[in-house]
């Protein structure tokens, strides 16, 4: 078997593990730090905020991203919020509860370590990002407003809209920006990181494409830091970004870098429903809609009449009547796992009966009658109430409802909303220690792209918090006990033979793509992918239906490879090309998360296998023997070791997870 | 596929590279359904030409939320198309008829030279926001968050400016090419807030000359910008931003 997993954890009592490890990490001093390079792949909140802080420092850094600007990284979508432990609202919130409610959000499947640092830090992002001007929602009194998400019973997440991530992302990208101006930061916008450069053991930097040109380039870094998000896209369909991908990671992953719980994929309750088979991306409707919204189908089977038409008592609110103590606020997974049980049952609604309503009639004509009373209206009529309680929701979530109508040509202020469960982000990711570094000495992975504090489930505002815990606060740290140990390291040449070498097979494996010349497009294998991965490796699954995926993952392997049809050339902006790349690493992808799944046998979290559950259909967790994360390492493409970290529960008693 | 029963002429602008000159070429679509998303319109089209041994039409996008500011077609003569305050990806073919022709183009600006097709490289932008778009403060300085009250109401308007994704519509617009509306929401999510008074004059000084400099054209108050803008930006961070030059100018003199 192979090298036991070292995470690093410092000792002591976990209060005081950060906040002692941090004032003894070893330190690099000023004049050693501007001789130290460092590249940070990624310009989400992750990769923004520590290439940023980093510069700050005084570390030279260079920055990649594939979009053509830093600020359209796939967090600027992010809508709902952030949490934080201030308990601005005391209601009893503080940095204990956000810890327990993460590691038992996650069904126990998180490093107890990490995701206490991560508590103890989120309050200081909320303070940075506020200090940068982030225009966040406030109140009257002008202090700042919270609202709730699930697996919850506090408010502890800010926001700015429906627009939180593009804000955050804005105020983190201005930092970097400035940096940039300053010198300090060298940005590279239109490149693709397509490998990693590892000598003597140790990562040295990066080869990367200039999308634009097309010409491969070589780049080094005393340490390079993947930031480069989750690989939710393998499903084809998916709420992230069109050009979201595994690829960063996967090099990583084939280099040496193992890759922890692939298999552990949230699924989100709240999406708008897949119209047809044009359907190119999945459009969230917020969580932080479920704090207004009540949700339910109708009680008969294939009912066919109009949501208003389906009085009161013939509608059932079934996460209301099935876990009473969290209601509509349950975390995602179980959110999720009840849409799919009533559709599948045949309660489903709309045209294609895979969907169920989110209705906001009750909350508005509530908020219409706060409103009236506010204004002094007295005995408001019907009318008044419904048109001030639009406005309040309105102003709560009004690019949400926008875009819902945009998409769906239904007014959701006057219809409930239909949603369905979609692909939405991945708590699976590249296998880090404490440091956030891999399991490649000199190699980091933050933000979604590494695994570390959501378990088998991530709350909803907690990976904005993630993203910016590691960049601005905790990698500023950790990346110390690694380059103090490199201020000798010269600058190494890119003439090296290990970039010589790298570029070359990135080279051969474009012009492999490039010459296959084939009768299929790109999109064609990514949809018949994302069709194997969501039937068989989706909201549920099972033994039998694993084994299938894995040979017809295989199938589509070999398919891909003999019959891809790539047009124009390789030097040039192509974005055929990039697509191709990019698929090619899913395909491998997708079948480690079968075999990830297949392992666990166990249901937690986002991953449901159907042998193993409640009599009630809940999850049922196995924790004598799957309390521990897989990490994969790679052997050849189809073939990986398993390696164990067991997972210690020092300060939260492990239970069974219950949300009624 | 489901396929929706709209045929259309699409006339497309193509050009290989910044340097080459470009050309419409006319490419005949049918089965577009009004469901579908005009990039997903796009998408199908693609798909058709690869599968023809052609070139497919590379174009901007990534979220397809309208919120990342990608996306970038020059529709019928409008950026973004016909639908006002939708960006291209949100914008659905149930917005035009069946049998229409559809001209799209790139955006035009010198300051934004096409890449191909319908691609062009905003980079600009990013450097006008490397002048001064950012408040300095170095991470792991600040005070406690509700130490600072900020009235709501500036809050909320400070958030409405700052709500610009950054696409170029406002400039692809213009007549004269002008970046203003861009400019003048950053300048005004700043000047609203308290965290952007220190640097208020600077920052406003900085941005300007940059902007000067990549070329953009100067501000005759046409409003097309805010006509076209997909995220309602007003035209009134214009007039902030006029007042903020003008005072900011005077007392560096
Ligand atoms: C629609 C939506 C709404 C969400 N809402 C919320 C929310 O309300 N609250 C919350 O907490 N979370 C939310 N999330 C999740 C959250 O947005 C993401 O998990 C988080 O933003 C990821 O940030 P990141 O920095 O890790 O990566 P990303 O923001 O995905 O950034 C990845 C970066 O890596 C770059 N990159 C990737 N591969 C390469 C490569 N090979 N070469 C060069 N560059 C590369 C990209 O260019 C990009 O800059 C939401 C997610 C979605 C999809
Ligand atoms: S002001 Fe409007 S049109 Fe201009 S870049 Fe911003 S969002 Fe786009
Ligand atoms: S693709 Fe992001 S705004 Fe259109």
């Amino acid at each position: 078997m192979s090298q036991k997993l070292d995470a690093k954890i410092p000792e002591g009592n976990i209060a005081e593990k950060w906040t002692k490890y941090k004032s003894t990490v070893p330190l690099v001093n000023p004049a050693n730090k501007r001789n130290i390079e460092i590249i940070v792949v990624g310009t989400g909140l992750a990769g923004s905020s520590a290439a940023s802080a980093l510069a700050e420092m005084g570390y030279k850094v260079k920055v990649f991203c594939f979009q053509d600007s830093a600020r359209r990284a796939h967090s600027i979508a992010a809508q709902g919020g952030i949490n934080a432990a201030k308990n601005y609202q005391n209601d009893g919130d503080s940095i204990y509860r956000l810890f327990y409610d993460t590691i038992k959000g996650g069904d126990y499947r998180a490093r107890e370590a990490n995701v206490h640092r991560l508590s103890e830090v989120s309050g200081n992002i909320i303070d940075q990002c506020v200090a940068q001007g982030v225009p966040f929602a406030r109140e009257y009194g002008g202090l700042l407003s919270n609202r709730s998400f699930g697996g919850t019973q506090v408010q502890r997440t800010f926001y700015a809209a429906g627009q939180t991530g593009q804000q955050l992302l804005l105020g983190a990208y201005s930092a970097l920006q400035r940096q940039v101006g300053m010198g300090t930061v060298k940005s590279y916008t239109r490149h693709e990181m397509l490998d990693v450069v590892n000598i003597d053991g140790k990562c040295r930097g990066i080869i990367a494409r200039d999308l634009v040109t097309g010409k491969l380039e070589r780049h080094f870094g005393h340490a390079v830091l993947l930031c480069t998000g989750g690989y939710g896209n393998v499903f084809y369909l998916s709420t992230n970004a069109m050009g979201s991908n595994v690829t960063a990671a996967w090099k990583a992953h084939k280099k040496g870098a193992y890759f922890a719980n692939p298999c552990f994929t949230q699924i989100h309750p709240t999406c708008i429903p897949v119209s047809g088979d044009h359907q190119s991306k999945l459009t969230l409707m917020s969580e932080s809609l479920r704090n207004d919204g009540r949700i339910w189908t109708p009680k008969k089977q294939g009912d066919t009449r109009k949501a208003i038409d389906i009085p009161e008592e013939e509608r059932d609110y079934y996460l209301e009547r099935r876990y009473p103590a969290f209601g509509n606020l349950v975390p995602r997974d179980v959110a999720s796992r009840a849409a799919k049980e009533r559709c599948d049952a045949g309660y489903g609604v709309g045209t294609s009966k895979m969907a169920v309503y989110l209705d906001f009639a009750a909350n508005m004509k509530r908020y219409g009658r706060v409103e009236a009373t506010k204004q002094n209206i007295h005995n408001p009529d019907e009318e008044t109430i419904v048109r001030l309680g639009k406005e309040v929701v309105k102003e709560k979530y009004g690019n949400l409802f926008d875009m819902y109508k945009q998409i769906t040509d239904e007014n959701p202020y006057e219809v409930p909303m239909r949603i369905y469960p979609a692909v939405h982000y991945t708590m699976g990711g590249l296998w880090v220690d404490y440091n956030l570094m891999t399991t490649v000495p000199g190699l980091y992975a933050l933000g979604e792209a590494n695994f570390s504090d959501h378990g088998a489930n991530r709350l909803g505002a907690s990976a904005l918090m993630q993203g910016l815990a590691d960049g601005y606060f905790v990698i500023p740290y950790t990346i110390g006990a690694y380059l103090s140990n490199e201020i000798r390291t010269a600058a190494i040449s890119t003439d090296h033979e290990a970039f010589v070498e790298a570029e070359k097979n990135v080279q051969s494996q474009i012009e492999k793509l490039m010459n296959i010349k084939g009768t299929k497009s790109v999109d064609y294998f990514h949809k018949k992918l994302g069709k194997v991965m969501w039937d068989k490796c989706g909201m549920a699954r099972n033994e039998a239906g694993l084994k299938e995926a894995i040979a017809e993952i295989r199938a589509i392997r070999e398919e891909f490879w003999k019959d891809l049809r790539v047009p124009g050339s390789a030097n040039e902006f192509n974005p055929e090309l990039e697509k191709a790349g990019r698929v090619a690493d899913f395909i491998e992808l997708g079948e480690l998360m079968c075999k990830d799944a297949l392992n666990r046998n166990e249901s937690c979290g986002g991953h449901f296998r159907e042998e193993y559950q409640t009599e009630e259909g809940e999850a049922n967790r196995d924790d004598a023997d799957y309390a521990y994360v897989a990490a994969w390492e790679f052997n050849s493409v189809g073939e990986w070791t398993l390696n164990k970290e067991e997972l210690k529960y020092e300060n939260i008693k492990i239970a069974q997870r219950s949300y009624k | 596929m489901s396929h929706g029963d709209m045929n259309l002429t699409l006339k497309i602008w193509r050009q290989k590279n910044t340097e080459t000159k470009g050309s419409f070429e006319t490419y005949p679509i049918s089965g577009i359904s009004p469901d579908m998303s005009f990039l997903e319109m796009i998408d199908v089209l693609n798909e058709k030409l690869i599968v023809e041994g052609k070139e497919p039409v590379a174009f901007d996008h990534d979220c397809r939320e309208g919120i990342c500011g990608m996306c970038s077609m020059y529709i019928n003569g409008r950026p973004h198309g016909p639908k006002n305050a939708v960006t291209t990806c949100q914008l659905h073919m149930r917005s035009f008829k069946n049998g229409d022709t559809i001209v799209i183009e790139p955006w035009r600006a010198s300051a934004f030279p096409v890449i191909k097709d319908l691609a062009v490289d905003r980079t600009s932008f990013d450097r006008i926001m490397a002048a001064g778009g950012f408040v300095s403060v170095n991470t792991g300085n600040a005070q406690d968050a509700n130490n600072l009250p900020i009235s709501k109401e500036d809050a909320d308007e400070s958030f409405t400016s700052a709500a610009c994704i950054g696409c170029g519509a406002c400039v692809a617009a213009c007549k004269n090419a002008s970046a203003m509306l861009f400019v003048s929401a950053k300048v005004s999510q700043y000047a609203l807030l308290p965290q952007g008074q220190p640097e208020r004059k600077s920052r406003v000084l900085a941005m300007v000359a940059q902007m000067e400099e990549e070329g953009f054209g100067s501000c005759t108050n046409t409003g097309a910008c805010e006509a076209e803008c997909p995220k309602g930006i007003s035209i009134s961070n214009i007039a902030r931003l006029n007042r903020e030059y003008l005072g900011a100018a005077l007392s560096s003199k």
